[in-house]
């Protein structure tokens, strides 16, 4: 046994493309051991800017030998049939053997193979392994590039050191010849070193500053920056992705605290930090009271002779013309008010068949305006309630409770018109804002600072709080897990943008398929369901979309299908969405095979108590009553036309009609009233009379009256359940 | 420590540094450009097989750059010196950093670090892998194996090496604004040669290059273009995409190209510098194949 090590060396390698280069090296190797019938013990990857390393533990020297038996011909075959197989075996004819096969001479090629040595199959796995790596850029280089079949890699390949046990493993690729020889850091020890073997190669480059292994680094970052804040009584922000960008792009990290001029600290902290971590990879700090501090670590790949003086210097002075620039952008966009910028989005397309973004927005600023008008945003607890009102504010957000508003009535107590009518107006004004920083010299520079920056231009302008929020966060909830806004100016706007999109894209015929999504409507959608579920909003989607595409209908698109389209699109991120809930999609279907049901906020409760009750064991078993007595109303074709109720009923019969008699009007009454932990409750009174039924009960009676007024009562029994879920829908 | 080297003492030392190393010292070309990578000693010459080394200053224009003097670090004229090195050697990059150790550049001090950077030229359908070479946070060279030019996959591949002079020399004259830097070591700085020529031309690109001019230009500029290529004179025809793509520049520092209409120029740039390119190749491919009979498109 001894342990393989093949480090691939190469011009710089994007920090990004590192880690997956390690899994896929793993990967590759793997393969090639496996066709040869070898398995590491173990195999471990290292990466750095300028190498990508590979150790696969405990290789045994030699492959095992195989025997391998290839059928041929019959022993009578034409000629030419006989010299293609012995051309596939590589032997020849005296080589093999007869045997019988059903009757007929078969001839047989037994090829042994004997072990080989792990050094030669290492040696053609090498080459094999580059030849197939799939770095998602590659290019080519040096004179081997007069042709287009030069070997491709990142960056241009240097150097490959494969060594197993202390031997090295001989091959070439693009003219370069496997050694034992590597190079250590670029600037502390440019010259060759020899690596033994795969035992040493750690500690051999550590002595020649570099930190192969990659988490090695990551922690050394994360602790030298850290303690290089700490010790100027600061705070670092912790950054994951910057930690593995930083070890990405260092062979020997160095973390080292830099200043700014505190005057920078008037540009929005949220500018600062993106400037400093985009541009130049740096972290930035936080002061004692949780406030953005002017300082940031940067972290260099070397060990200076000056302690790092010089490299400080340098980055401050970076950081400082990228920081005024900043400012720059900050103070230009501030004099210009989100009115005037918003003009300027006439002359911005927003998709060829929609318009302009300034058509987009006066869709939306409607739109938005509307959903509050017809009540669909919920006011908050205390505002326009009343001090009694928002007492009894218990249970906000739980589906099961029976402390929720009635579909007409949105809040809990209507409020003043006045109030109302104030929300819709800062609504629109918000809307007709919302876009405007889009065309601002920091979102040009910053496009991930969308709506943060137009949220900040528009209280400095004087705009009402509600607005400038509603501008900032407006794009939210972004993805699953973002935080869900609950302002109801913020809600509207919203809203009211996502819907507009959704619908704009399936009116002019542009929905996603396939893998294809071009303009994130999934994503909308999924916001969209965020904001409705996270606020209890109460209204009918399928109408709202309907209503989002009015001014479509008046430029005379053809809607033919369109509410079919978006309610199965919504029906299906709603089941994406609940799937991160634990939700069950067969609920869902179940529920929503009802039809009729456009309020999402009662179909979801719905589908909760019904998963809930799905895992008691009176619904498991109410289920396969159901589905016993599905099977049956099925086989026997149905309820024949002429059935009646039967006079003499045997006992387990009658108790069902008495139960059913009961449960029946609870379990509408409950449903009605929204409470469908209740009407789970009332079914579930069923169960044990349904299964007595079965037990007691032969509904195939002789008797063709019998037989019919039994499978009524299954028929009715089937209905029962069905006014709180279609059960066929249900798996299990 | 030695006196820092000054603006000229440092293009100086770069073309001592690249002539002893094979390369051709060229002259600026004499248009304007918005990058060096336009030079035809860059852009033609990085098509077909032969060896090229060459390095060159080249002045470059960036209308929508310009800050009317008032901006330390921006300018709507300034310098690259480019480095052209075809194959790319196998130790091109201890080439350049040999280079930046020539013009004082301490590594003992400093932090050099290849950052990913991949360059695209939509406007010379160009495009190539390498890095952005940061001095301590700061770019100061754009490091390029350039894998397509106009379109053609380049045979061999060509290494260039694109340093931002100004950057280069307040670095390491340790200058806050470009205008300080000295130009020489005789007391004369930026400012005296360049402040003046900022100022105006900055007002020029902005507020007084006539547009019906610069448009007629770009109509014209097109049109030569075609028939340059239609009397097979390929370098002239790229001259003339050259032109065109630097009208387009001022007139989008004019204000007077919409978002609309941005991308259908920049298309009509790229096929003229394609076309010629193309008509390049197709001119020079009978010489090539002589020489290199392995070698084809």
């Amino acid at each position: 046994m001894s342990d393989f090590l093949l480090e691939l060396r190469s011009e710089e390698i994007p920090a990004r493309m590192q880690d997956k280069a390690r899994e896929d090296l793993a990967r590759l190797f793997a393969a090639e051991l496996d066709k040869a019938g070898l398995k590491a013990a173990e195999l471990v990857t290292y990466a750095t800017p300028r190498r990508l390393a590979l150790i696969a533990r405990d290789l045994p020297t030699q492959t095992a030998a195989v025997s391998v038996e290839l059928k041929g011909p019959p022993a009578d075959a034409p000629d030419a049939a006989i010299d293609g197989f012995l051309r596939k075996a590589g032997l020849t004819r005296d080589a093999l053997e007869t045997r019988d096969v059903k009757g007929r001479a078969t001839l047989f090629a037994v090829i042994d193979r004997p072990g080989r040595a792990t050094a030669d199959v290492l040696a053609e796995a090498i080459p094999a392994v580059i030849r197939a790596f799939p770095w998602p850029k590659s290019m080519r280089w040096g004179e081997a590039s007069l042709s287009t079949e030069s070997q491709r890699w990142v960056r241009p390949l240097q150097g490959i050191v494969a060594l197993f046990g202390d031997d090295v493993v001989e091959c070439e690729v693009a003219g370069i010849r496997s050694g034992a020889a590597t190079v250590g850091h670029r600037f502390h020890h440019p010259g060759v070193i020899t690596i033994g073997s795969a035992a040493d190669y750690v500690e051999k480059l550590r002595a020649c500053h570099v930190i192969v292994d990659q988490n090695e680094r990551r922690a050394t970052i994360a602790v030298g920056a850290k303690m290089a804040a700490n010790m100027a009584g600061l705070t670092l922000i912790e950054d994951e992705g910057l930690l593995i960008e930083n070890a990405g792009l260092t062979e020997w990290p160095v973390p080292l605290l830099g200043r700014f001029d505190e005057a920078f600290l008037d540009v929005p902290p949220e500018v600062i930090q993106l400037t400093a971590r985009v541009n130049q990879k740096y972290f930035v700090c936080n002061d004692a009271d949780g406030r953005l501090a002017n300082a940031f670590v940067c972290t260099a790949n070397i060990d200076a002779a000056d302690g790092g003086d010089k490299i400080v210097e340098g980055n401050q002075k970076v950081l400082a013309a990228r920081l005024s620039d900043a400012r720059f952008f900050y103070e230009t966009d501030l004099k210009v008010p989100l009115e005037e910028q918003a003009k300027k989005l006439e002359k911005i397309v927003f998709h060829e068949k929609l318009g302009t973004v300034a058509n987009k927005i006066e869709r939306v600023a409607k739109l938005a305006r509307w959903l509050v008008e017809e009540g669909a945003i919920r006011l908050p607890a205390g505002e326009g309630r009343g001090p009694l009102a928002s007492a009894s504010g218990k249970g906000e957000g739980d589906p099961a409770s029976t402390d929720r508003p009635h579909p007409s009535a949105p809040a809990a107590l209507p409020p003043s018109p006045d109030r109302r009518g104030k929300l819709a107006d800062q609504a629109e004004r918000a809307a007709r804002l919302a876009k405007a920083d889009l065309v601002t010299g920091m979102v040009g520079e910053f496009p991930e600072l969308q709506g943060l920056m137009g949220g900040y231009y528009a209280a400095a302008q004087g705009e009402d709080a509600a607005v400038a929020e509603a501008i900032r966060d407006h794009y939210k909830p972004v993805g699953q897990g973002d935080d869900v806004p609950t302002a109801p100016v913020t809600v509207a706007v919203s809203l009211a943008d996502k819907l507009d999109t959704i619908s704009a894209f399936f009116a002019v015929g542009l929905p996603p398929s396939g893998s294809k999504d071009p303009f994130a409507l999934r994503r909308a959608a999924l916001g969209v369901l965020a904001l409705i579920t996270g606020n209890q909003l109460r209204f009918d989607l399928g109408k709202l979309l309907q209503l989002a595409t009015m001014w479509l209908r008046s430029t005379g698109h053809d809607l033919t299908g369109f509410q079919q389209a978006t309610g199965d699109f919504f029906a299906d991120r709603l089941k994406v969405q609940q799937r991160e809930a634990r939700i069950r999609h067969d609920l869902i279907d179940a529920v929503f095979a009802l039809g009729g049901e456009d309020d999402l906020v009662r179909l979801l409760s719905r589908v909760h108590a019904l998963q809930a009750f799905m895992a008691t064991d009176d619904g498991a078993n109410l289920l396969a009553g159901y589905k016993r007595a599905a099977n049956i109303l099925k086989k026997e074709g149905g309820v024949p036309v002429a059935a009646g109720t039967n006079t003499a009923p045997e006992p387990a019969e009658a108790a069902l009609i008495a139960a059913l008699d009961e449960a029946t009007p609870k379990a509408q009454a409950a449903v009605e009233a929204e409470r469908f932990a209740d009407a789970m409750a009332a079914l579930a009174t069923l169960r044990a009379p349904i299964d007595a039924f079965f037990e007691h009960v032969t509904v195939n009676d002789a008797d063709p009256a019998k037989r019919a007024a039994r499978l009524a009562l299954l028929a009715r029994m089937r209905d029962a359940v069905h006014a709180v879920a279609d059960f066929s829908k249900i798996e299990g | 420590m030695t006196e820092p080297l000054s603006f000229q003492g440092m293009i100086l030392k770069l073309h001592d540094y690249w002539s002893q190393r094979g390369c051709l010292i060229l002259q600026p070309y004499d248009m304007r450009m918005g990058a060096g990578t336009f030079h035809t000693a860059t852009t033609l010459r990085a098509l077909g097989p032969e060896p090229w080394n060459a390095a060159f200053v080249q002045p470059c224009r960036r209308p929508t750059d310009g800050r009317y003097g008032e901006n330390p670090n921006r300018l709507q004229h300034y310098y690259q010196y480019q480095v052209i090195l075809k194959p790319s050697p196998a130790d091109l990059q201890e080439l350049y950093l040999g280079s930046l150790a020539a013009i004082g550049i301490d590594f003992t001090r400093h932090d050099i670090r290849f950052v990913e950077d991949d360059w695209e030229s939509p406007t010379l359908g160009a495009w190539g892998l390498g890095w952005e070479v940061w001095c301590d946070g700061m770019e100061v060279t754009q490091f390029t194996y350039f894998q397509q030019m106009g379109g053609f996959d380049c045979k061999p591949v060509a290494g260039e090496l694109t340093y931002g002079l100004e950057r280069l020399a307040m670095y390491i004259q340790n200058k806050d604004s470009v205008y300080d830097l000295a130009y020489n070591d005789a007391g004369v700085t930026y400012g005296d040669v360049f402040l003046e020529n900022e100022r105006q031309m900055s007002k020029y690109n902005f507020e007084v290059a006539d547009t019906d001019t610069l448009f007629e230009g770009f109509r014209k500029a097109m049109a030569e273009c075609e028939n340059c290529l239609s009397n097979n004179v390929p370098i002239a025809a790229y001259e003339q995409a050259i032109e065109a793509s630097h009208l387009f520049n001022l007139l989008q520092a004019r204000g007077v190209i919409s978002v609309a209409e941005r991308q259908a120029y920049i298309g009509r740039v790229r096929d003229l510098a394609k076309g010629s390119c193309e008509a390049y190749i197709e001119h020079m491919t009978p010489d090539w194949q002589a020489k290199y009979p392995e070698w084809s498109l």
